[in-house]
């Protein structure tokens, strides 16, 4: 009930309150309310203790590794959720500050804009980072979904069929104007590519 | 277009973007930095820190651009106007979008200018400075949508409030400073009041965890149903506060008491069992003559001290909840237009869309993964057979004409239901004129019809493996099938419902004559005992007034009885049908034959289909009979409330996610669309009543009028002022009406339209998101 959870909030509110400055800027580069950015910052306190601070006036420079954000458990049966992570890090190798904390749970709220969501949903299933979704990519996409259980042959298929699909200038891989085509016409997209926390 | 797309070519072409003469202009910036004591802000010195390694050259140029503004923000307090006269010198010089550029360029002849005398403003300067603001203000509502790296978002979101903030006073010269200032005072402090608003609003929002945890347990299709519950929860309750507040409530503290004239009193006859359970559950007795039903509001025009006029509002609030109702429902329609996304045809993208969408973000347990793995597996096997087999259509006709067996069939199950329920509704009339009868004779009605809501889809579904149909065609299918199914049963039940109101106004007519006459011989009798003729006799008592038949009362009881049968039917099916088979799989499959967990019959699955139509039809009941059973909506609204922790625990006690996952594309616009057509179907009856049908003589609001609507012709003659008659009259045309609906539903259709950004901007953005380390090796120049 929702009665219990207020308590919580004050206590982590009278914690937090030199911040709302600063998390009032974030208000507006995100998708979230207030309350939730709150909760987002109790949620990346939460992952470890030791390391982020709750004061963030001073706007420390604190990442958390990628180890620790994986085993979240919004995130933790999600076959890509290594590729999620690196592709919100500056560093690309998974390592996120608050800032780009927030900002991936944002462009994966139900909020967030399908073009914004489309160029996050290429970066992450760009395995090799060229800027291309090549045959690699979606072999190496096809065998998380499914976890190896299709044959090569068939795995080479379903990758040759998806690039004659969806390939519209004829290089044999999908770049970025190929997939947002494609995927901006998928019924499903908006309701899967949501993350709620 | 092709382009080397590699992230040296992206930080070169960043770096390139500002002309070349920022280089020198830099370098003199960065001297005469040194040279200065530094006297910085506060807010220099965490910027600082934060780009202590600067790595590119892009962000060594964002360093140099604070410092620079750090400076010029300290000779700000005296020099106000030079300030304003600088930036009005870059706004001539360059117009891009990059404010970073904006800043650093020209910085030479800002120095140089420094100090000139200072000039007034023309008014193009104003202008151009104005038109300035208002991109910065745009770019601040919209930088979310941007799809850039967040530390880059907060950078330009601080310039641009910074920006905004400096200049909006610097606006206010001239004749309409006051005002300007105040305009710009008022709006900053309504976004802020809409932003607190907002905060307020998502905090109210209630069972947000449970849901997510249904979500994380069975995936976004199962939660949709939780979701949309949530939706006609909100919206019953507004309904309910409409109601409650402008009708119940006059009613009960303003209006006459229980016992005080006919209509509100149980009639001497039956005020023996009035207060038996069995009567009660009937809604006879006590709970007919109460503020449930139509029959217990008065029809006197004011109430009160307050001189409040009940019928009128009776009125206004029953056509209420209809315009309600549609403004809500095709608000989220359109809301949720752009979430379809256009229903491409299922050939186009097959493989690709199962690559990249078929993958369900919000699963967050183990188990529902391991189902959702094997069913993305399967679903690949299958395509590749099908793939692979090329389809050829071996067999056409046989397939044709099973296919029209099997709607043969079909259609004779729907017109063998109507049929029943119309045998059924005939013989409940002959046993209103019995008083011997059973619980089942009594509740047969309501019986039969949800008993055929529960057996028919099944039956339907059994019949349509002959079609053979892809699996989404034939949800559809399926689904129009059992909105037939309902639709029949329900117009079939009010077309029934219709008789039997004809058939008590024509008793109405002789009862009237009946009390009329049995009044006058109860004062003849009256004065002939006390031998007075000049003393007015005391009323007769309520309780042995002759009543008539009140049809609207009838009506408003059997839309309750339904409400209420359909509710148990609907929670006994959860039991029996759910509980009970988990409880009974569990304990049982110790000493079974067979694995009673794998085989049959195994534990549920959710039947989403099945519940959200029965939640649509239920809510299109509660609209039909809201204007004759004011108590219904809060009924339903108890309902919706008891039937969210009901079903969360169900579900999540006694189901197990779908084995075989494919949802309906457009789900939840196909069920908006769905309940507007019901919205529809469900004003026709009462529209129709209200207009043509005259009410009870002796009960409810409207009694003594020839006709319902006729409350408004009476105020509007008597309280507003005699030239809002003539105007009403005149606007009454059809012909202004009907161009003002049809303008009303172009609108809507506009305010669907949404806005797509151009790819070029994307493109461009989406390579400064590339991280500076990559996997692919760099290419070979040339």
């Amino acid at each position: 009930m929702k009665i219990f959870i207020v308590p919580s909030i004050i206590s982590h509110r009278l914690q937090t309150i030199s911040v709302s400055a600063v998390f009032l800027s974030l208000q507006d580069c995100t998708f979230f309310t207030r309350k939730e950015i709150l909760r987002l910052h109790g949620r990346y306190h939460e992952l470890a203790p030791h390391l982020v601070p709750m004061d963030y006036t001073n706007d420390p420079d604190c990442k958390l590794p990628l180890a620790l954000i994986v085993n979240m458990p919004e995130l933790k049966e999600n076959p890509f959720r290594n590729r999620i992570v690196e592709s919100f890090s500056e560093d690309g190798m998974g390592n996120l500050s608050f800032n780009e904390f927030v900002d991936m749970f944002s462009v994966l709220s139900e909020t967030a804009s399908r073009e914004l969501k489309a160029i996050y949903a290429f970066k992450i299933y760009d395995f090799n980072v060229d800027n291309y979704l090549c045959k690699e990519d979606l072999e190496k996409t096809l065998n998380r979904l499914t976890k190896e259980e299709l044959t090569p042959e068939e795995v080479e298929l379903v990758c040759q069929k998806s690039i004659e699909e969806a390939d519209l200038d004829g290089d044999n891989k999908l770049s970025f104007a190929d997939f947002e085509n494609m995927i901006t016409r998928a019924p499903d997209f908006l309701s899967t590519f949501h993350i709620r926390i | 277009m092709t382009r080397t797309n590699l992230p040296g070519d992206a930080r070169e072409r960043i770096t390139r973007r500002s002309p070349p003469r920022n280089v020198a202009g830099v370098m003199m910036m960065r001297m005469r930095v040194r040279t200065r004591l530094p006297r910085r802000s506060e807010e220099e010195q965490p910027i600082r820190r934060k780009e202590a390694k600067p790595r590119t050259v892009m962000r060594r140029t964002v360093m140099q651009t604070k410092e620079r503004r750090g400076r010029r923000e300290e000779r700000k307090e005296g020099r106000r106007r030079r300030t304003v006269r600088l930036s009005l010198q870059q706004t001539h010089s360059l117009h891009s979008p990059f404010p970073i550029c904006l800043f650093c360029s020209s910085s030479s002849d800002s120095n140089s200018n420094s100090d000139e005398e200072e000039e007034s403003m023309s008014e193009g300067e104003m202008a151009r400075l104005m038109e300035e603001v208002e991109e910065k203000k745009k770019l601040i509502a919209n930088i979310r949508n941007k799809p850039w790296r967040m530390k880059r978002r907060l950078v330009h979101l601080k310039e641009a409030q910074q920006f905004v903030d400096k200049f909006e006073g610097a606006l206010g010269k001239g004749k309409g400073r006051k005002w300007y200032a105040y305009k710009v005072m008022m709006t900053k402090k309504w976004i802020k009041f809409q932003r607190d608003f907002e905060n307020f609003r998502t905090a109210c929002i209630p069972w947000e965890r449970k849901i997510k945890e249904v979500e994380s347990h069975f995936g976004s299709s199962v939660a949709s149903y939780f979701i949309f519950l949530r939706w006609m929860y909100g919206m019953n309750l507004v309904l309910f506060g409409f109601t409650f507040g402008l009708v119940v409530l006059p009613e009960v503290l303003m209006g006459l008491p229980y016992g005080s004239i006919p209509r509100k009193t149980v009639p001497r006859a039956e005020q023996d069992t009035a207060q038996d359970y069995s009567v009660l559950m009937d809604f006879n007795g006590y709970c007919k003559y109460s503020v449930l039903f139509y029959g217990y509001y008065n029809s006197q025009r004011t109430i009160g001290l307050l001189k409040f006029r009940l019928p009128l509002s009776y009125l206004m609030v029953g056509i209420g909840t209809f315009g309600y109702s549609l403004m809500v429902v095709i608000r989220t329609m359109a809301k949720n237009a752009d979430v379809g996304g256009g229903d491409g045809e299922d050939g186009e993208f097959t493989f690709a869309w199962k690559m990249f969408t078929s993958w369900d973000y919000l699963i967050g347990n183990s188990e529902t993964a391991d189902n959702k793995y094997a069913s993305i597996t399967t679903s690949f096997k299958e395509s590749i057979v099908d793939e692979q087999e090329n389809q050829k259509d071996e067999n056409i006709h046989l397939r044709r004409f099973l296919r029209v067996l099997a709607n043969v069939m079909i259609i004779c199950s729907l017109g063998g239901s109507g049929y029943l329920i119309y045998f059924v509704v005939k013989r409940s009339q002959e046993f209103a004129n019995r008083d011997d009868l059973s619980w089942y004779e009594k509740n047969e009605l309501e019986l039969i019809m949800s008993l055929l809501g529960l057996v028919c889809p099944p039956l339907f579904e059994t019949i349509a493996e002959l079609e053979d149909y892809h699996p989404r065609i034939a949800l559809k299918w399926q689904l129009g099938r059992i909105f037939a199914l309902f639709l029949g049963n329900l117009y079939t039940f009010l077309f029934a419902l219709f008789d039997e109101v004809n058939t008590k106004l024509e008793e109405e007519g002789s009862i009237r004559n009946a009390s009329i006459w049995a009044m006058k011989e109860y004062y003849a009798n009256f004065t002939r005992a006390i031998n007075d003729t000049e003393s007015t006799p005391p009323p007769m008592d309520p309780a042995d007034v002759i009543r008539g038949p009140c049809w609207e009362t009838a009506v408003g009881i059997e839309f309750v009885k339904l409400t209420v049968s359909d509710i148990q039917v609907s929670y006994l099916t959860i039991l029996i049908g759910d509980f009970a088979r988990a409880v009974i799989v569990r304990f049982l499959n110790y000493c079974w034959c067979w694995d009673l967990e794998a085989g049959f019959p195994s534990y549920g699955e959710f039947d989403i289909s099945g519940n959200v139509l029965g939640l649509v039809f239920n809510q299109g009941m509660i609209w039909m009979g809201a204007f004759y059973a004011p108590g219904l909506v809060g009924i339903n609204v108890l309902r919706l409330l008891s039937s969210m922790y009901y079903q969360c625990w169900a579900v999540m006690a006694t189901n197990v996610p779908h084995e075989r996952v494919f949802k309906a594309s457009k789900s939840n616009n196909f069920y908006m669309g769905l309940l507007l057509l019901i919205l529809f179907l469900s004003l026709l009856p009462v529209v129709y009543t209200i207009m043509t049908l005259p009410p009870s003589f002796d009960c409810g609001p409207f009694s003594g009028k020839p006709k319902m609507f006729d409350v408004i012709m009476e105020t509007i003659d008597l309280d507003l002022p005699a030239f809002m008659g003539t105007l009403f009259s005149y606007a009454a045309n059809p012909g202004l009406i009907i161009p003002a609906v049809l303008l009303m539903a172009r609108d809507e259709e506009k305010n669907r339209r949404n806005n797509t950004d151009s790819t070029n901007q994307v493109m461009k953005d989406l390579e400064d998101l590339l991280p500076n380390r990559s996997l692919a090796p760099p290419p070979v120049p040339g």
